[in-house]
């Protein structure tokens, strides 16, 4: 087999058939230098240098960061290092411990609610309806559009005067509540905007889950006599069962990281009732300019959204065959 | 006669579907048409109450009123900069590191390959603040600069030029590609060069549009760096300059506001009109594979 000439077509046959080793030479011949080696390295050396740049090295820089204090007396603002300060600082202060708490609130809020509803949805858009495509393709639209436009969006439709809200609520005989404005109120309007601008991906993926339950699983469920409640509870939700579980855990880690709606209609207030983990890592970090007690809560959250994903690789059985 | 009960519960069930169809439509569609529908009102429409779900005569001053009163054709210009070049660096990162994992052979790869799906547990915001202290001094030390990057172009771009997601999405989408055309570009004598792009990104030219997509609608809605990194009107992407006017215009001109946030919108809507399957398919490809 041609090695040396084109090396470029020759690899690419070994990497598909390695396994076969009666086509694989086994060949250390240039070592590092070998020129698919070279390729690969160069292939991805830009990607990984970037995310060494601005994902990795910035982790560590963040960490090392979370145990500093800046001394402000030495005018070049030299740092000393003072050991889990800035935690303790941090789980000694009430905001933050109201900030862990509304962020576990909207967390489990949004997660629940948009898994539920998107799973209504999807079961609707799964039945035989005439435009349910349309209806599709409006769902999962707002999930594209950026947060911030829709979080101004919304808090038009939360104005208590004049807003859509306000008028809907009328016909009920409700009065809207002042929804921007009170700590009470807060969470839950950025809570339906969370959830109205996300519904649309739990619904896109568990339509896909409904789509791939093979048909004669109903058809035996119908043969022994299940009707509709018991064929959804013996067949559907088992099936689904693992994308539910993919998709709880994608929507977690989402929702940790939502910011753009919550700066836009509240600004984390009233009185930090919309402040999440994020949130308070930006405020203590652009508002503050207090960097190393914003670091010390980025490590909090990115330890926390570990622990989410550490517990997804315990359950997910597809957790690791990257192996190509 | 239960052959009847049974059809008459059938066409129940499927009336109550299409209310529960109407239902989801309006619940999902009326603050989008409410935005449009107040873009155009003028301000006492705006201040009525019950409110007009239609403006009497549409009032198109509101868009011209949004784009002046705020720079917004340079915060247009700004997102158009930092999607085109933060897309496209991502798509040549992304293209490249997924071919290397996908065709060539490296000794321990996959481990080199867990150290880019590592990067997909690290979130932007976890590590916001050395990034921004990066810009803001280390550049000037390393290249012995008078002023800091802060506010720059390459601040906002070069964070996310790298791809954890899109090396997945396409080195995914490279390996189902059917293996005969492969080998009959290695008869043809075809380097990698050629390989890739003249049979592979053809081949897996809906994945990679997909990505390119994913990547343009995530470069165009970025808030959170962008905001902390910019420090001027001159360089605030449209997400960060929308929020400035509806600073600007206090908290009851609605419908210039509307109408900026139209600005905002209009261009996801026609990417989503030509690209719906490709994002879709895309989004959904990490939880149905595997």
């Amino acid at each position: 087999m041609a090695t040396n000439t084109e090396a470029g077509a020759a690899s690419l046959e070994q990497s598909k058939y390695r396994d076969e080793t009666f086509i694989t030479p086994k060949r250390r011949a240039g070592g590092l230098l070998s020129k698919e080696w070279f390729l690969f390295l160069l292939f991805i050396l830009p990607n990984f240098f970037f995310l060494v740049m601005f994902t990795y090295w910035p982790l560590w820089k963040n960490l090392k960061l979370s145990f500093m204090k800046t001394d402000l007396l030495s005018f070049s603002g030299g740092q000393e290092f003072v050991g889990f300060e800035n935690y303790q600082w941090l789980f000694g202060n009430g905001t933050f411990r109201y900030v862990v708490q509304n962020t576990v609130v909207f967390i489990v809020s949004c997660v629940v609610l948009t898994l539920g509803l998107g799973l209504l949805v999807a079961l609707l858009l799964n039945e035989r309806l005439r435009g349910r495509n349309g209806v599709r393709t409006l769902v999962f639209a707002p999930y594209l559009l950026s947060g911030a436009a829709i979080g101004i969006v919304w808090a038009y439709i939360f104005d208590p005067r004049f807003g859509l809200l306000a008028q809907i609520l009328s016909w009920f005989g409700i009065g809207s509540p002042h929804w921007l404005d009170r700590p009470e109120w807060a969470m839950p309007a950025i809570i339906i905007v969370y959830v109205w601008k996300n519904l649309g991906f739990a619904t896109v993926i568990f339509l896909a889950g409904l789509q791939g339950i093979p048909k004669d699983l109903y058809d035996a469920a119908k043969v022994d006599g299940a009707g509709a409640w018991w064929r959804f509870r013996s067949v559907t939700l088992p099936m689904l069962s693992p994308i539910s579980f993919f998709l709880m855990v994608t929507s977690v880690l989402a929702t940790f990281q939502a910011f753009d709606i919550q700066q836009v209609m509240t600004n984390g207030g009233p009185a930090h009732a919309t402040t999440t983990l994020v949130y308070y890592v930006y405020e203590q970090a652009f508002e503050a300019a207090n960097y190393e007690r914003a670091a010390a809560a980025a490590v909090i959250l990115f330890i926390a959204m570990l622990i989410v994903t550490a517990v997804q690789m315990y359950f997910s059985e597809r957790k690791v065959n990257y192996d190509a | 006669m239960p052959e009847i009960s049974a059809h008459q519960r059938q066409v129940a069930g499927r009336a109550l579907g299409y209310v529960a169809l109407v239902l989801v439509t309006l619940v999902i569609g009326l603050p989008l048409f409410w935005m449009l529908s107040s873009s155009l009102k003028d301000l006492r429409e705006i201040n009525t109450f019950p409110p007009q779900w239609l403006p009497r005569s549409p009032k198109w001053s509101n868009y011209e009123d949004a784009w002046t009163s705020v720079p917004f054709a340079r915060f247009y210009l700004n997102s158009i900069i930092i999607t085109v070049f933060g897309a496209s660096a991502q798509l040549f990162c992304g293209v490249l590191c997924a071919y290397a994992f996908a065709f060539l052979r490296f000794p321990y790869k996959n481990w080199l390959f867990l150290g880019v799906l590592g990067a997909l547990m690290v979130p932007p915001e976890v590590v916001i603040v050395p990034n921004f202290l990066f810009f803001g001094n280390t550049v000037r030390d390393w290249f012995g600069l008078e002023e800091s990057w802060v506010n720059t172009y390459q601040a906002m771009i070069l964070p996310g030029a790298a791809t954890a997601f899109g090396t997945f999405l396409m080195r995914q989408g490279f390996m189902q590609l059917p293996k005969d055309v492969l080998d009959a570009a290695k008869v043809d004598g075809a380097g990698h060069l050629r390989t890739m792009f003249g049979v592979v990104l053809p081949m897996a030219k809906p994945i990679v549009v997909t990505f390119a997509m994913i990547s343009m609608v995530n470069k165009w809605n970025d808030y959170l760096w962008p905001l902390v990194i910019t420090r001027t009107n001159e360089m605030r992407p449209i997400t960060v300059g929308v929020r400035f006017l509806f600073d600007a215009e206090g908290n009851n001109n609605w419908g210039v506001i509307m109408a900026g946030t139209t600005f905002v919108i209009l261009p996801l809507l026609v990417i989503y009109a030509f690209g719906q399957r490709f994002i879709i398919a895309g989004l959904t490809a990490g939880a149905t594979k595997g």
